[in-house]
């Protein structure tokens, strides 16, 4: 019975596996084995969950096998079948199944029909990583699959501009939710002194103890499980993108954005709920801003002039209220409203091209010049006040960039000295000097001791600043990006005994796919005369093979899990010492830095409006 | 643009800007136009120039793609040397080399958005990301049609006065600094002054404004359009492009403001030290020269085949007995399939084809609304007015498209209840879809037993004028006019049908586009119900006998409806037939029946997903189930293909196999000595079919720029028009998957008269002229007793000999249809003909 469980992530890889495999111009092969593998999926849990009930309910936990083990450290596949997978597994698999046999014929034609494809069994198979996650390594890869393919779909129609802006800024708030996940993992390292399971967490006594003892680490844990669930849902204050996202087929923004993906922060709520059930004051907070988000995005909703950002907005208000329950332990009402929410804006979102004739319709036949309102009651001040507010998304999308991107802007700016040439040589210098002190740490103060781990975390960071903020040269932004990784390394070397083989798993794979990523830059480089970062170039028209292997790369050094360095990030953490808050904060800001400055690279020199205008170019505002 | 005024003009400059501006009507009022209208005064390929070289559209196929198609066949080798010949003389050897070999670099860089994107050069700042969404957000609230729940709270006096109220009274601006905000409160809005402060130097005020408004031409078009023809939105909004411009320029001052403080050098100041910019726009005249000729050579390609099978075609026999029935259909070139085999089925009938409103221009105003929708050709201003009464159905209801969805509470209980109902909705959705309240069926258009109020009685009139319904005089002028434009004065059957058309499909933004053009993008039924009463009315038929036109008393008309997407007819008001007729009907009702079948299967094997080899009646199903589908695209492909117009007898054309490729207008030239009814017939034909084609032309060859690109990303904006994601611009011009299958060639039209007549015609109107003159509508004549071909050209008509000396024979053209999904070339199907000797 509890072997099952494998079967439902083996059947999305091998629907994935097998949708690479198939050439391009066999639409009804795809489609054929889409559907296949999905309805397959759908017909066993649909079957499994009847046995699984008849049984008793009983949850279920299997620990697969460990990727990584060293004392104190084990990074091991486990999966978890409960109620609330059950339940995210049903919603998922009948989407899916509806999803792909209407795209089936929705995308007939369509330039990319198998790209879209690929990218809905990735992001199944993500899906499916995720809700059957027996811990939360395990989430973190299904966590960073979705996150990929979130960005590939949003940028389906990768020659215009918008779709590959609203990619890439869509990619940057799950970013910030990436690397809440790493901190969380990071923090519950130290609290458990292990990789603890979802499962050992229902564990009152033990989970009591431990937050009896470190309460603070444990608000800590919760918070940044939340700021990784606040953005996936899209609850304040990331709820911006979500109107954003919805720029590929209407069938993916109808499934991605209407239902699954959107509803994982949830997920990730109710799986550690257990955890954090006890901690008043945490879920004092999650229901304030349930209700905040829930009130911001109903106003937003209000005004909403598109019929899809509408639809977006009255589900990110439902997600708000779902939290609540969430928050008050209501589980079963939560999965409840999960389920109905998810169908609801999925049919809403697949039927929005219908809204035209059909309002058109009840307008030619009932129409009421201007309905009143509940706000026209209210005074003018506050009326317009509020609408002038809600129409600008409560400035939640500029908040983002004046809080978040613009200061970034600014600490790059100040390093413009750095070129291509001298970066080399102002890095082997300090590089150098860092090494030699890592290899003799006796030489050194023990308080410069202390220092050098900060120093050279906050030289890493600001390589990367640069490398995210670098406008000409894409060489400089790239090595910037390889050069924080080993800036990283060097930091935690002084923390602990120069572990070698630590550092082997976490730099292999950023430096094979920085020398690929280079090679793909170099050849690219041959092909074009000019490419820089100050604009987007499109070269995806022409070269799209360079422009996969440099995804692939850029995904490598961003510790996607293609590569060891993905476990690699997770060992480092494991050696920052849970004092050390501020390296912790440097590294992570690192790392989400580079993944978007590898991924701004991709876009800009491979997505967007060809630079070439032989051929049909859209224009930008579209 | 090209020439710098050193002096504004602001009114000439908005007017020039509209005047460029698309002129997409909003989605319910979709009809087709010539994209390029701006430039109709022009010849077709200077003007294809200009618009390259101004505004960066892609005007012709690649040089890739015309050698395809040369290499596939598709364009012939002797046309293509009589071509080069002909623009060439005495270089054409050289020239072919060119065309087939060269190598040339297609990049274009117009001159539009040269001087904006000097904010970036020298400012180093993104201007349009950083005022379009906000601008894009407002207009689209303001504009909104009855998406957003909470509408925009000030309206009553203008757009920016709105924007102003809204600004005065509350405590959040749409402003991030102070210089902006007190302009607009202060009412220091005049153009002249925000330009002052923006680009400072008057000579650049106007190709600055072009800049501007063309990075986002879809919404500054529709605002244009709106500002003209308020009536085009139900829920009414006073805007002007000049108040779009002012808020836009605002909020470019914001921006800058934000960014530098309130000192920043205007624009201008700095284009003045520019030094280093190239003056003139480069464009590889040659590559155009070469891209001409290929075109050219496509088209005559095409246009010799038939030109050449229409000589071949030879009608052997006409018959003198009175046909089985007749049935007049509209001019539409998807009609063109359906008289083929509705021939085939029934080969003793006789069928007509006029422009689809039948010559009664009117507006139609349901029951149980306050609104009128026009039903004639967009240029025709109707003063008559037809109700229906006396209405059966209802609309139905579905709360996917309701308010209280996106409601908190309300949410909050749907989604819990109703959110369940969606799951098994989304189920039946895919496996078994059923027309529901989404979707838009041609035969809801009117009340299939509603009463209409044809006849005018009672002296009645509307508030603003209209004369409700049509005296008996006025009748029988429309009657007379419609019959004699055909050449349908004799040799009546006993039963003559009106088959208006429509088009069923779901969601569906662009249905409008589906519905009859003649009919202003409705469906014809009103109009084909009402023909058939006039003409079976007898006091009009005395009249009509008063002036030539005898119709038998046992002759009816019957209305009817074809929905082309489809293959269905409703025919209407059965109960007054004789019995005798109504025996009749059952039998015709039948043939129809398989002829709709038989259409069906031909057009699905455009579809490619459906096997068009299997039996009729089982394709037609599958045909049917793609109209109520809403995963499906393609309920139908519309216009795609067309390339001809025949004004002619049927006798003319009718023993070619034209692929549903013709806009087809009976004609007799016999009746029309002086060219009376030609004239009308070419005023409806040059801008409606005309318009037709060349928006499938424009959009099939530049689908970003001016074709709206695939619809699958489309978003609803406003009711009014779509973009890609939420804050893009408007997309104007026809999606993907409309002109996927179409091949850019201008429209021919081909005349049955004698070419003086045709002539003395076309210049008769001015506006109908400069189609043909320019060239943006081909025209030839073939003489009906010698057969001789003339093309017009340069303003006269010159003699063409076709190279197509021969043309294949089709036996059997349903077999022929299901070799290919292709374009299948002219085919000759041998039959006998019915009609008047002439």
């Amino acid at each position: 019975m509890e072997q099952f469980i494998n079967l439902f992530i083996l059947l999305p890889i091998l629907g994935f596996v097998l949708s690479i495999l198939i050439p391009k111009k066999k639409e009804e092969m795809l489609s054929v084995i889409s559907y296949t593998t999905i309805g397959a999926q759908l017909f066993s849990a649909m079957i499994f969950s009847v046995i699984w009930l008849i049984k008793g309910a009983e949850v279920i936990n299997l620990k697969e096998f460990s990727i990584f083990k060293s004392n104190g450290y084990d990074f091991y596949i486990d999966f978890y079948f409960d109620r609330i997978t059950l339940t995210y597994l049903l919603i998922g698999a009948l989407l899916t199944f509806i999803v792909t046999i209407y795209s089936r014929y929705y995308l007939h034609r369509e330039e990319g029909y198998k790209r879209f494809f690929n990218v809905i069994h990735f992001f199944y198979l993500g899906y499916n990583i995720v809700i059957f996650s027996g811990n939360i390594e395990t989430l973190f890869i299904g966590w960073e699959i979705l996150g990929v393919s979130s960005f590939l779909l949003i940028a389906f129609y990768r020659d215009r501009y918008l779709p590959v802006k609203n990619a890439v800024k869509v990619f940057s708030i799950y970013r910030i939710g990436d690397v809440g996940i790493i901190l969380a993992m990071w923090l519950s390292h130290h609290l458990w002194q292990e990789n603890i399971s979802f499962f050992k967490l229902n564990n009152y006594e033990l989970v009591h103890d431990h937050l009896a003892e470190h309460s603070l680490i444990g608000l800590a844990i919760s918070m940044m499980i939340f700021i990784s669930a606040a953005a996936k849902s899209a609850q304040l204050p990331f709820s911006s993108w979500l109107p954003r996202a919805m720029e590929g087929p209407t069938p993916s923004s109808a499934i991605f954005y209407g239902s699954l993906s959107v509803h994982i922060g949830a997920f990730i709520l109710m799986r550690t709920y257990p955890f954090w059930e006890h901690q008043f004051s945490f879920r004092i907070f999650v229901i304030v801003v349930g209700v905040l988000t829930a009130i911001v995005a109903t106003f937003t909703a209000r005004v909403q002039s598109t019929v899809k950002s509408q639809i977006a907005y009255s589900s990110i208000a439902q997600i708000g209220m779902i939290f609540i329950e969430i928050a008050l332990g209501w589980e079963t009402l939560a999965l409840i409203h999960v389920a109905g929410n998810a169908f609801l804006r999925t049919y809403q979102l697949l039927v929005s091209p219908s809204v035209v004739s059909y309002k058109i319709r009840e307008q030619f036949y009932n129409y009421v010049p201007r309905e009143k309102t509940i706000e026209d009651t209210w005074s003018k001040r506050l009326e317009y006040s509020l609408y002038i507010l809600s129409l600008k998304e409560w400035n939640l999308d500029s908040i983002m960039y004046k809080y978040m991107w613009n200061p970034l802007k600014r600490l790059g700016a100040k390093w413009s000295f750095l070129t291509f040439k001298n970066v080399y040589i102002f890095f082997a210098l300090t590089f150098l000097t860092g090494l030699i002190f890592a290899i003799n740490p006796d030489w050194l103060a023990p308080k410069w001791r202390f220092y050098m781990p900060l120093i050279f975390g906050f030289i890493g960071l600001l390589m990367v600043v640069k490398a995210f903020t670098e406008r000409a040269s894409v060489r400089l932004s790239w090595s910037l990006i390889i050069t924080n990784h080993l800036g990283i390394a060097l930091a935690i070397s002084f923390n602990e005994h120069f572990d070698v083989s630590h550092h082997v798993w976490y730099l292999s794979g950023v430096l094979i796919s920085g020398i690929i990523g280079y090679l793909s830059i170099q050849r690219l480089r041959h092909l074009e005369s000019w490419v820089s970062l100050d604009r987007f170039y499109g070269h995806a028209y022409e070269h799209p093979k360079i422009a996969l292997v440099f995804l692939l790369a850029s995904l490598g050094v961003a510790g996607f899990p293609i590569t060891p360095t993905f476990i690699g990030e997770d060992l480092i953490f494991s050696h920052i010492h849970e004092d050390q808050v501020l390296l912790a904060s440097f590294i992570a800001l690192s790392l989400i830095i580079n993944g978007l400055a590898a991924i701004r690279i991709y876009a800009r020199i491979f997505l967007g409006p060809h630079v070439k205008t032989y051929h049909e170019v859209a224009k930008r505002s579209s | 643009m090209a020439t710098k005024n050193a002096h504004f003009e602001k009114k000439e400059v908005l007017h020039d800007l509209k005047h460029f501006l698309p002129s997409q009507a909003p989605l319910k009022d979709f009809i087709h136009h010539n994209t390029l209208h701006a430039f109709q005064h022009l010849p077709f390929h200077d003007a294809l120039i200009e618009a390259t070289e101004r505004f960066g559209y892609k005007v012709y196929l690649t040089i890739s793609e015309y050698r395809k198609l040369y290499a596939d066949g598709k364009i012939n080798e002797a046309i293509l040397d009589r071509t080069v010949a002909k623009f060439k003389r005495s270089e054409s050897s050289e020239w072919k080399e060119y065309l087939i070999h060269k190598i040339y670099e297609e990049e274009l860089s117009p001159q539009i958005g040269r001087i904006r994107s000097k904010w970036k050069t020298h400012f180093h700042i993104d201007l349009d990301s950083l005022v379009h969404p906000l601008l894009f957000r407002i207009v689209g609230s303001y504009l909104d049609q009855g998406i957003s729940i909470w509408n925009f709270p000030a309206h009553e006096n203008g757009f920016l006065a709105s924007i102003k109220e809204l600004e005065k009274n509350s405590l959040i601006s749409f402003f991030k600094t102070k210089r902006a905000k007190e302009l607009l409160l202060t009412g220091k809005t005049e153009l002249e002054r925000l330009l002052f402060i923006v680009i400072g130097k008057e000579e650049y005020y106007e190709e600055y404004l072009f800049d501007q408004q063309f990075a986002h031409s879809g919404w500054s078009g529709i605002i244009s359009v709106i500002e003209d023809n308020p009536q085009t939105l139900i829920d009414k909004k006073v805007i002007s492009l000049e108040d779009l411009i002012c808020l836009e320029l605002l909020l470019e001052i914001d921006a800058l403001d934000d960014q530098f403080g309130e000192i920043w050098a205007p624009l201008g100041l700095k284009l003045s030290n520019d030094q280093t910019d190239p003056v003139e726009p480069t464009i590889d005249r040659e590559l155009m020269e070469v891209k001409r000729i290929w075109q050219e050579a496509f088209e005559w390609s095409y246009y010799d085949t038939v030109l050449g099978g229409l000589q071949l075609a030879a009608s052997k026999e006409v018959s003198n007995e009175t046909p089985s029935f007749q049935a007049l259909f509209c001019i539409d070139d998807r009609e063109c399939s359906i008289r083929r085999h509705i021939e085939e089925v029934e080969p003793t009938c006789q069928t007509f084809g006029t422009a689809g409103f039948f010559n009664v221009e009117f507006y139609f105003q349901p029951e149980g609304s306050d609104f009128r929708t026009k039903v004639c050709p967009a240029p025709v201003q109707p003063k008559y007015l037809i109700k229906e009464v006396q209405k059966g159905q209802k609309a139905k209801q579905d709360f996917h498209f309701g308010k209280h969805s996106h409601g908190l509470i309300a949410g909050w209980l749907i989604t819990h209840t109703l959110g369940f109902w969606s799951a098994l909705r989304l189920f039946f959705t895919v496996f078994k879809p059923s027309s529901g309240a989404s979707s838009v069926s041609s035969f809801r258009h009117m009340d299939q037993d509603a009463v209409l109020t044809i006849e005018h009685t009672n002296n009645e009139f509307t508030a603003d004028g209209l004369q409700i319904g049509y005296t008996i005089p006025e009748m029988a002028d429309r009657i007379e006019g419609l019959l004699k434009s055909i050449g349908l004065t004799e040799n009546f059957s006993n039963l003559i049908y009106v088959v208006g058309h429509g088009s069923s499909s779901v969601n569906n933004t662009h249905y409008a586009g589906y519905d009859c053009g003649a009919c202003s993008g409705r469906p014809g039924s009103v109009n084909a119900r009402v023909v058939a009463h006039i003409g079976n009315d007898a006091r009009v038929r005395d009249l009509l006998k008063t002036r030539g036109i005898v119709i038998p008393e046992e002759t009816q008309f019957i209305g009817a409806l074809h929905d082309t997407s489809r293959d269905e007819i409703v025919y209407y008001d059965l109960s007054v037939l004789t019995p005798k007729n109504s025996s009749l009907h059952h039998k015709n009702a039948s043939g129809f029946h398989i002829a709709l079948s038989n259409n069906a299967k031909e057009r699905s094997r455009r579809f490619m997903v459906i096997n068009t080899k299997a039996h009729a009646k089982k394709v037609h199903e599958q045909v049917k189930l793609r109209t109520i589908s809403l995963f499906e695209p393609r309920p139908e492909l519309n216009h795609a293909t067309n390339t001809l117009c025949i004004v002619g007898r049927r006798t003319f054309s009718e023993q070619l196999f034209l692929d549903r490729r013709s806009f087809l207008n009976s004609y007799d030239y016999s009746k029309d000595e002086d060219g009376k009814y030609l004239l009308t017939i070419l005023n409806a034909v040059a801008p409606v079919c005309g318009g037709i084609n060349l928006e499938y032309y424009f959009s099939r060859v530049d689908n970003q720029k001016l074709g709206a690109g695939t619809k699958l990303p489309h978003n609803v904006m406003g009711l009014i028009g779509v973009a890609n994601g939420i804050d893009g611009d408007l997309r104007t011009g026809l999606p993907s998957q409309m002109i996927e299958v179409h091949d850019p060639l201008r429209l021919m039209v081909i005349v049955e008269h004698d070419p003086e007549v045709v002539l003395a015609t076309i210049r008769k109107n001015p506006a109908t002229y400069e189609w043909f003159k320019n060239d943006w509508v081909k025209l030839a004549a073939v003489h009906p007793v010698s057969k001789a071909v003339m093309v017009f050209e340069d303003e006269a008509f010159i003699a063409y000999h076709p190279v197509t000396s021969e043309i294949p024979v089709a036996h059997d053209f349903m077999s022929l249809l299901e070799s290919t999904s292709e374009n299948i070339p002219v085919h000759l199907i041998n039959k006998k003909s019915y009609g008047t000797v002439h």
